[in-house]
Parts: C-alpha cells; sequence; structure tokens
C-alpha cells in the first residue's frame, strides 16, 4: 500500500474538551467526538507526515498498540472521517492553508 | 443520552464555556418596534480587539459561537471577523436579517464554513413585516437573501419574533419557510429595552393568542405531552440547574462587556481589562448564578411547575431576584397546563399570559 497523507477540511469546527476532540462537519453538521488516539492522529494531520509515520512516531510511542493494527484501526478511521468530508486524504504531500491547521 | 448532551455534560463538569453568543455590533439598518437595543456606537470593540477575543475564547475551549447584534453586516470588518474565527475551527452560527445578504455574501460565507444562518422574519405580508422593521421593502430583501443563501447550500432558519403586530401571521410564515426550504422557531419573547425602558412590553402577544400556539401541533409537537400537567418534582429536579447561562454559555457585547446570556444583563467583567478565561473562572456575579439550585429559587422550589417550567433567570433578574419567578414564565406553564404556579397563587396573579419559547420546526428534507 503507497503512503497516505491526511489534512483537516477547512469546513470542519473542532475543539478539545477534556482530552478528546469534538468535531463537527459544516456540510452536513455531523458530529463526532474522538478518542485519545484518534485525537492524536487528527493533531497530527499536517498534510506532510505519512500516516504510517504518524502511527509508530506518535500512537505507538503513546499507547501499548504493536503498530500493525494500530494501522490497520487508523486507515479505517481516515476513510471514515473523508467519507464525512472532515479529512483530506492523498497519496502525496497536502498543502494545508492556515484555516486547516488541526485545532490542539 | 445524545452524543451532544455528553459533551454539554462534560462541558459542565470541567467549567468549559461550549458557547458564546458574541454581539459584534448594535447598530442596525432596521429599527423593528420591539427591539430592545440602542443602536449607536458607543465604543464597538475593534477588529484586533475582536480577534483577540476570539482567539481568547478558542483557547478557553468555546465551540458554539453565535455572531450577532445589531446587524452583523454593518460592519465593513464582518468577513475578516468570520474568517478568523473560522480559522479558530468555531462552529459559527450568523444571526442577521439579511437586508445586506446578496450573492457576494452569501457564497463568502458558504467558502468560510458558516455553519448556519438565521433571519429575522416577521411576516409573509410585507406590510406587515415592513411596519415592523420600519424599512421599506425590507422583506424582499430578506427573502431574496434566503434564496442565494440556499443557493449556495447554507442552512437557513427563520427565526419569527410573536407580537401584537403580525399575531395574525405566523402559519403564513411557516408556509413561507416551507417553501424556501429553511427550519422555523418561533419566538414570542419580548424583553425591556436595555436603557431600562417597559415600552416595548405592550408589543407581548396576549394570553389568548399562546394559548393557540402551544396547541398548534406543528409548532409544539405532541399537543397533550406538551400541556400535560407537570409530575411532581425529584431530588434530581431540585438539584438541577435553571439553564445553561453562565454554566457553559454566556454573552460577549460589542463593548466586551460579558453577562451570563444576552437575556440576563448581570454584569459580570470587560474583556478590555480582564481576560476571558479570568471572568469566565473568578467573576463573582458568574460564581453567584453557579451557585443556585432549583431548591434555592424562592417560591419556585415549592410550585410543581418547577420541574418542567421554562423559567429564564435572566427575565427574574430583570423582574428584581434571580432567585425569583419569572411572571412571564409562570403564565407561560399555566396557559400551556391551565395549572396556576405557586407565585401566581401566592400573588393572585392569574391573568395574561405572555412569553414562551418553542422548538424549531424543521421541514421536511
Amino acid at each position: 500500500m503507497s503512503e497516505r497523507y491526511i489534512a483537516p477540511s477547512s469546513a470542519i469546527a473542532a475543539r478539545m474538551l477534556g482530552g478528546e476532540m469534538m468535531i463537527m462537519s459544516a456540510v452536513d453538521s455531523t458530529f463526532f467526538t474522538l478518542n485519545e488516539v484518534a485525537t492524536v492522529i487528527w493533531q497530527s494531520a499536517d498534510g506532510t507526515t505519512p500516516l504510517s509515520q504518524i502511527i509508530h512516531e506518535r500512537v505507538c510511542s503513546e499507547f501499548d498498540v504493536d503498530s500493525t493494527s494500530a494501522l490497520y484501526d487508523a486507515n479505517d478511521f481516515v476513510d471514515e472521517m473523508a467519507k464525512h468530508g472532515i479529512l483530506i486524504v492523498s497519496d502525496h504531500p497536502i498543502v494545508v492553508s492556515a484555516s486547516q491547521e488541526p485545532a490542539r | 443520552m445524545s452524543l451532544m448532551l455528553e459533551m454539554n455534560q462534560r462541558a459542565l463538569d470541567l467549567g468549559v464555556p461550549l458557547s458564546v453568543h458574541l454581539d459584534i455590533t448594535y447598530r442596525c439598518n432596521e429599527r423593528c418596534i420591539h427591539c430592545y437595543l440602542d443602536h449607536d456606537d458607543l465604543g464597538e470593540m475593534s477588529t484586533d480587539e475582536i480577534r483577540n477575543v476570539l482567539d481568547q475564547l478558542a483557547d478557553a475551549g468555546v465551540f458554539f459561537l453565535a455572531l450577532s447584534g445589531g446587524e452583523v453586516l454593518m460592519r465593513r470588518d464582518f468577513f475578516t471577523i468570520v474568517e478568523h474565527a473560522r480559522r479558530r475551527q468555531f462552529n459559527v452560527k450568523v444571526k442577521t436579517n439579511g437586508v445586506m445578504i446578496r450573492e457576494v455574501e452569501a457564497r463568502r460565507m458558504r467558502e468560510l464554513g458558516v455553519e448556519q444562518v438565521q433571519i429575522s422574519v416577521y411576516s409573509h405580508r410585507p406590510e406587515v413585516h415592513d411596519r415592523i422593521t420600519r424599512l421599506p421593502g425590507s422583506l424582499r430583501r430578506t427573502i431574496e437573501a434566503i434564496r442565494f443563501l440556499k443557493t449556495q447550500g447554507l442552512k437557513v432558519s427563520i427565526a419569527n419574533v410573536l407580537m401584537t403586530a403580525n399575531l395574525a401571521d405566523n402559519s403564513g410564515v411557516i408556509a413561507l419557510a416551507k417553501e424556501l426550504g429553511v427550519s422555523y422557531t418561533l419566538d414570542p419573547t419580548i424583553t425591556p429595552k436595555i436603557d431600562g425602558d417597559t415600552s416595548v412590553l405592550g408589543l407581548r402577544a396576549p394570553g389568548s393568542e399562546l394559548k393557540q400556539v402551544f396547541r398548534n401541533e406543528e409548532l409544539v409537537g405532541n399537543v397533550q405531552e406538551f400541556c400535560a400537567p407537570p409530575p411532581g418534582a425529584d431530588e434530581d429536579v431540585l438539584d438541577g440547574y435553571p439553564c445553561s447561562a453562565g454554566h457553559t454559555s454566556c454573552y460577549v457585547s460589542p463593548y466586551g462587556d460579558v453577562f451570563p446570556c444576552v437575556q440576563f444583563p448581570l454584569p459580570s467583567g470587560n474583556l478590555r481589562r480582564e481576560s476571558f478565561i479570568d471572568i469566565w473562572q473568578k467573576s463573582s456575579a458568574l460564581a453567584e448564578v453557579r451557585s443556585i439550585r432549583a431548591r434555592d429559587l424562592v417560591s419556585c422550589s415549592a410550585c410543581s411547575h418547577v420541574g418542567t417550567c421554562s423559567r429564564c433567570p435572566g427575565l427574574a433578574y430583570m423582574e428584581g431576584n434571580m432567585r425569583g419567578p419569572s411572571r412571564a414564565d409562570c403564565e407561560k406553564s399555566f396557559l400551556r397546563t391551565g395549572i396556576p404556579s405557586a407565585n401566581m397563587l401566592r400573588d393572585g396573579a392569574m391573568a395574561g399570559g405572555r412569553l414562551i419559547q418553542i422548538q424549531p420546526v424543521v421541514p421536511p428534507s
């Protein structure tokens, strides 16, 4: 599988609340809260760091998970977020505008 | 419990202000007969000041931001403000009369990711709407704005204030909302003017009209349920908070003044003198609001309506005691159920219901 790059869409509202990220799509008002692992992935979605690197360097180092299953779950998560227009996913690095910087 | 309710509860537990209503100006191009505002500019916050306030709100954890006024588009920097708010990833709702929204403004709102636009419509008839706004041609302009916004795919809701000047027209506005494909909210709340002038209260809809509204299935859903006698209050109800004002939400004026709610004018601090987080965490006024439980309410704690009444602490405060009853809400509970409130029985004040709050009517998709 080729590398995947992720960046938050500009059409979302997002805020941290008690260690979890709240996200709402401005397109269809879908509302999500992300657990701690998904929040780390979200906060690392800078468009230039490959998803596999995010999992290896940020997720596996902070949580007790093996990289293969973590990457598998992360791909599912990313696909779900992309389906709702909340994350942009590409095989190539993504140029992120100021309005797309993930909330921290 | 829905995810949103869960987030609200978490914000309450953590002391996080989840939503803020920010009026960016009191200036307006309409002169509505029921408006509570003074439309002079008495020293609005500058663009930089508002940007700084938005940064502070984001850092404090505010997620829902309602930008309102006055008329928001009277500020030439309105889109600069929205752009900054969206950069800080707020969920932005804009309240406007729509008169200054044409295709360009509608497109810009969509590009910036505004979540919802709420527009005031008082009647489907120009002669009634324009007489209320005192701006000739305003209904035509407002309806055009709604079409521009809908064309851009934005979510729009109509806010219909009910008063003596438009009593017969709410069904016409509901039909208009359906035709335009937007949601509808009826709001009969008429509040005293910001300078304390109560003359506008004469515009409040009479009880006979509110009784009809309460029995309109289209507005309240299940009428039998909505108008049912109140169940007895249990310990959970008596330990509960009256509303989110000051707990998970607050209001900021164009001058940087902070209040628990736009309808609760209890001065709590000013952002030109203190940081938002200091006001939110240290204001003695907000601490007092937060200390009040239903069991502390004068007469309301012993009222059969205490668990179901829409008692507004802001209106109670304006009537003289934030722990006291809001007579308008007492009358509302009475008109809804036919059972007088404890306060009404005590005062012998049984006549004339005035204020109600109704859930939005969502148009068929």
